[in-house]
C-alpha cells in the first residue's frame, strides 16, 4: 500500500516539472546509468576493432609475444602497404570490387523493376506469384547450391565469373520486397495523370517513378553491395584458380599457406582491416538509407 | 438494344485492351524473376530432391538407390547425428540471445539520449565486419597465449585476487571452441540488422498508450511488459524466423575459424553438406543432407507460425 503511494507521488512529481528535485536527481542517475551501459557495451563491441588494428601494426616478432602487447611501441604503418604486395591481394581486392559491381548492378535493376511488377500492377497471378516470392526468402541456401553448382557445371561455367555474376540479374526475393514496399508508398494519382497524357508504363517508371527513389535505390545497393563483398561460400566451390579469387576466398591463403615459412599473421589482420575498411566507409556515407531500408522490410513483414 | 450491347461491347474492350497493355508490361516488369525462379530455384530444387534417390559422383554415371541416401543419413553416417545436434544446439543458444540482445540494445537506444546515433553507428559496426574477417580477428583475440580476452583475464584475476587466472585456446579446445563461435556470431547481432529492426518498431508504438499506462498507475515494469512487448511481438517474431533460418545454416565461421574441429568439435551441419558435396562431390549424398536440412527448417518454421498465433500481437486485427 505504501508502495503504491510512493509510486504513485513519483509518477506525478514526474508530470510536474522539474521543481522536484528529488525526481530530477533521479532522473539524472537514470541517464548516467544508461549512458554507463551504452559506453560500456560499446568499448566491449569495438575491442575486437582495437585487437585487430593493434595486432596489424606489430612487427612480425612482436605477434607472438607472450604476454601479448597491447599496443605496439613502433607502430608498422607500412604493414599496410607491404600488404598488397603479400600473395595476390591487390589482384583479390580488384576481383571483389569486379564482382561486387556487377552483381549488386544486376540485384538491383532486376529486382527493382519485379518489385515495381508487384506494387503498380494488376495481373493475373499475382497473389500466387508473390506467396511464392516470399516463401523463397526461407528457402535454406544448400538446396539451391548443389544442384545449381551442377547447372554451372553442365554450362562450362565453373572456373568463370559467370555463375558469381549472371543468376543475380534475375531477382532476389528480398530485394523484390524491399523494392514493392516502397514503390507501394508512391501515390497512384501520379500514374493515372500521366497516363491521361498518353505516358506508356515504361515511360511512367522511368521518368515518374524513378526519380522520387533514390533513397530505395540506395538502401538496396548499400545491402546487396556488402553482402555481395562479403560473399564467401559460393566463390569458394565455384572458383578454384587462386587468381581469380574475391578477397574473402583469398584472406584464408595468409593462414594456410604463407609461401615462404614466414608468419604473416600482422599482415593477415591488415588485410582484414582492408577488407573491413570499404564496408564501413559505404555504411557512413550511406548510413541514412541503410537504417530506412532494413526497419522498411522489417516493419511491414 | 443492339446500340446499347454495341456500347458496352466497346466499352469492354476499351477497358480491356488498357488492362491487356498493364498486363502484358507487368510480366515484362517481372519477366527476369519468373525465369530466375524457374532456372535457378525451382528447377534446380526438383533435380536435388531427384538426385537425393540416386547414387552420383560428379562426372560419373546416375545409378538410382532408392532410399539408400536418406537411410544412410539417419542410420549410418556416424557424423550425422552429432552434426545435428551441435547445430541445434547452436541456433538454441544464438537464436534467442541475439534477439534479446538486439531487443535491449533497441530499448537503450530508444531512450532519447544523447548521442544516440552515435551509440547506433558504434554498435552496428560489428556487423559491417565480413564474417571472415571477423573470424580471422577473434581467432586472435581469443588466442590462448597471444589474445587479449587472456590477457585481460589474467590481469584482472590477477589484480584482484592475486592469483591469475590462465584461460583456455578456445578455438583449440574442443569443449569452447562452438562456444566461441556462438560469441563472434552474438558479436554482431546484438546492435545489428535486428537491431535497427527492433528500433523502429519500438518508434512506431504510439506514444500515448505509455501515458494512458501511466495515468493508471503503472510502472516501467509494467509498461514494458503490458505495452512494449505486446507492440514489438509481430517484429520479435520476424526476427526470430530470420535468425533461426540463419542460424540453422551457418557456414562460414567454422570452415574458416576451425574447419570443423578441434575433435569434430564444431562439426555443424552446413559443414557436413559442404563436405560431402564439395570435397567428395557425393552430389547424390549432399543433395539428400540438403533436403533433410530443408524440410526440418520448415516444419520448424510452420511450428514457429502456429504458435505465434497465440503469441504475437497484431494491431488492427480486431478479434
Amino acid at each position: 500500500m505504501a508502495q503504491h503511494a510512493a509510486h504513485v507521488d513519483r509518477t506525478s512529481s514526474r508530470t510536474r516539472s522539474s521543481s522536484d528535485t528529488l525526481a530530477a536527481a533521479l532522473r539524472l542517475v537514470k541517464r548516467f546509468g544508461l549512458h554507463l551501459i551504452a559506453v560500456l557495451l560499446g568499448i566491449l563491441l569495438m575491442l575486437p576493432f582495437y585487437w585487430a588494428l593493434s595486432s596489424s601494426l606489430k612487427q612480425v616478432q612482436e605477434v607472438r609475444l607472450i604476454p601479448p602487447i597491447l599496443w605496439p611501441p613502433n607502430p608498422q604503418w607500412h604493414n599496410y602497404v607491404d600488404v598488397w604486395n603479400v600473395r595476390m591481394f591487390a589482384g583479390w581486392y580488384w576481383n571483389s570490387i569486379v564482382l561486387t559491381v556487377i552483381a549488386t548492378l544486376g540485384t538491383v535493376v532486376s529486382s527493382s523493376m519485379g518489385g515495381y511488377a508487384f506494387a503498380r500492377f494488376r495481373f493475373p497471378g499475382k497473389n500466387i506469384l508473390f506467396s511464392i516470392t516470399m516463401a523463397t526468402i526461407l528457402l535454406p541456401q544448400y538446396v539451391l547450391l548443389i544442384p545449381n553448382f551442377l547447372l554451372f557445371w553442365k554450362l562450362g561455367w565453373l572456373n568463370t565469373y559467370l555463375p558469381l555474376t549472371v543468376p543475380f540479374w534475375f531477382g532476389s526475393a528480398f530485394f523484390i520486397f524491399l523494392f514493392r514496399q516502397f514503390f507501394m508508398t508512391i501515390p497512384l494519382d501520379l500514374d493515372e495523370a500521366a497516363r491521361i497524357d498518353g505516358a506508356s508504363y515504361p515511360r511512367i517508371f522511368w521518368s515518374i517513378v524513378l526519380p522520387l527513389s533514390g533513397p530505395v535505390y540506395a538502401t538496396a545497393f548499400i545491402i546487396d553491395g556488402i553482402s555481395q563483398w562479403n560473399s564467401f561460400l559460393r566463390p569458394l566451390i565455384v572458383l578454384n584458380q587462386p587468381e581469380s579469387y574475391p578477397l574473402s576466398v583469398g584472406l584464408r591463403y595468409f593462414v594456410v599457406s604463407p609461401n615462404d615459412g614466414q608468419p604473416k599473421d600482422h599482415l593477415l589482420m591488415a588485410a582484414a582491416v582492408m577488407m573491413t575498411l570499404p564496408v564501413i566507409l559505404i555504411f557512413f556515407v550511406g548510413q541514412r538509407y541503410f537504417v530506412r531500408g532494413v526497419a522498411m522490410t522489417g516493419i511491414k513483414g | 438494344m443492339a446500340a446499347k450491347a454495341a456500347t458496352s461491347a466497346k466499352h469492354s474492350t476499351a477497358t480491356g485492351s488498357l488492362r491487356r497493355d498493364e498486363v502484358f508490361w507487368a510480366y515484362v516488369f517481372v519477366a527476369p524473376w519468373i525465369i530466375g525462379l524457374v532456372v535457378f530455384v525451382f528447377g534446380p530444387m526438383l533435380f536435388s530432391l531427384i538426385l537425393s534417390f540416386f547414387n552420383y559422383t560428379l562426372g560419373r554415371d546416375y545409378a538410382f538407390i532408392g532410399l539408400d541416401n536418406w537411410i544412410r543419413a539417419f542410420t549410418k553416417d556416424e557424423l550425422f547425428w552429432p552434426s545435428v545436434g551441435r547445430t541445434v544446439l547452436y541456433a538454441v543458444v544464438t537464436v534467442p540471445l541475439s534477439v534479446i540482445g538486439a531487443l535491449l540494445t533497441a530499448i537503450l537506444l530508444n531512450q532519447g539520449l544523447q548521442f544516440t546515433t552515435f551509440y547506433r553507428t558504434v554498435f552496428f559496426m560489428p556487423h559491417l565486419v565480413p564474417v571472415v574477417a571477423a573470424v580471422y580477428i577473434w581467432v586472435w583475440l581469443l588466442s590462448g597465449s597471444y589474445g587479449l580476452v587472456n590477457e585481460v583475464l589474467f590481469q584482472v584475476s590477477y589484480y584482484l585476487t592475486g592469483k591469475g587466472i590462465v584461460g583456455p585456446n578456445y578455438f583449440g579446445d574442443p569443449s569452447w571452441a562452438l562456444w566461441a563461435l556462438m560469441l563472434i556470431a552474438l558479436w554482431g547481432a546484438i546492435g545489428g540488422n535486428m537491431m535497427v529492426i527492433f528500433l523502429a518498431g519500438l518508434q512506431g508504438i504510439p506514444q500515448e498508450l505509455y501515458e494512458a499506462a501511466s495515468m493508471d498507475g503503472a510502472g516501467t515494469l509494467r509498461r514494458f511488459w503490458n505495452i512494449t512487448i505486446p507492440m514489438i511481438s509481430p517484429t520479435m517474431f520476424f526476427n526470430f524466423v530470420l535468425a533461426s533460418i540463419a542460424a540453422v545454416q551457418t557456414f562460414e565461421a567454422a570452415f574458416v575459424g576451425t574447419a570443423g574441429g578441434p575433435a569434430y568439435a564444431t562439426w555443424i551441419y552446413g559443414l557436413h553438406i559442404y563436405e560431402h558435396t564439395f570435397k567428395y562431390f557425393d552430389m547424390g549424398y549432399g543433395s539428400t543432407l540438403a533436403w533433410i536440412m530443408f524440410i526440418g527448417l520448415s516444419v520448424f518454421t510452420y511450428f514457429q507460425f502456429r504458435t505465434s498465433r497465440d503469441l504475437v500481437y497484431y494491431a488492427g486485427e480486431g478479434r
